[in-house]
């Protein structure tokens, strides 16, 4: 597989019953294309988790993955509302989330530490007001 | 332990998924919270839940999770039972509340994994 393969989905704000779709949909493409089972689970739960997030937090966005001869790349972008303490967010337990995103299951402060537990490399960059910009790698 | 065994321990009801009552279960992980879910990276798990939503099929997707418990009497909608028939997992509804589920099954030799690190 030499050519890059990119695969881009909009992200849908408030939307729990599709929320995962598209992680999903990236799933199965990871499957067709031959990635190991390992890759593959790692990959769609970091994705999974981030499109989560966008579903709880952002006002709305995309995911956008490439898939690499070596390497899975995950971006993730959302036209804001933007994290105030990038660290304090990355913090396990930490979370924002209201108490009715926490009786579907979310909010427990365990998304960005899992994105970060599953993926090779992982980079935020927020800017309140504007938006937050998420990269994600995992090494094939 | 098959997930036969689980349902039988159980005394469970199975909502769908009979073709694939043979198939072997390794550990379980049992939780509302889908991230702390998450969290937990194993082959052949089985999961235990009280929450009723699409999102806990999506979650089982991710993980490869093989099974799904329903505890303390909660029951799927179609379009929850309908995910699962697609990505052939397995749904069980018990009437036990989480802690006793989980206990039948420890008592049976079913381990949930290495403490959290």
């Amino acid at each position: 597989m030499s050519d890059v393969v990119t695969l881009r989905y909009d992200v849908i704000p408030g939307d729990f019953i599709k929320a995962g779709e598209a992680s999903s949909d990236v799933k199965k493409k990871l499957m067709d294309i031959g990635i190991s089972p390992d890759v593959i689970r790692k990959t769609a739960i970091a994705m999974y988790e981030g499109e989560i997030n966008m579903v709880i937090h952002s006002l709305g966005g995309y995911a956008e993955i490439s898939i690499y001869p070596n390497e899975i790349t995950i971006l993730l972008v959302d036209n804001g509302p933007g994290i105030d303490n990038v660290e304090q967010a990355m913090s396990a337990g930490f979370t924002t989330a209201p108490d009715d995103i926490r009786e579907l299951g979310f909010g427990a402060g365990m998304g960005f530490p899992n994105m970060k537990k599953y993926t090779d490399e992982m980079i935020v960059e927020s800017q309140p007001g504007i938006g937050t910009r998420v990269m994600m790698k995992v090494n094939i | 332990m098959t997930i036969r065994d689980v349902m039988d321990a159980l005394g469970a009801r199975l909502i769908t998924g009979e073709e694939w009552l043979e198939r072997e279960v390794h550990v379980a992980c049992g939780s509302d919270m889908m991230s702390d879910v998450l969290a937990f990276l194993k082959d052949q798990s089985v999961l235990l839940t009280g929450l009723c939503n699409p999102q806990v099929i999506r979650t089982a997707e991710m993980m490869d999770i093989i099974c799904i418990v329903f505890v303390r009497g909660k029951y799927p909608d179609e379009t929850i039972i309908e995910m699962a028939k697609e990505r052939g997992i397995v749904l069980l509804a018990s009437g036990h509340r989480m802690f006793s589920a989980c206990g039948k099954l420890y008592e049976k030799g079913l381990r949930g994994g290495a403490p959290y690190r």
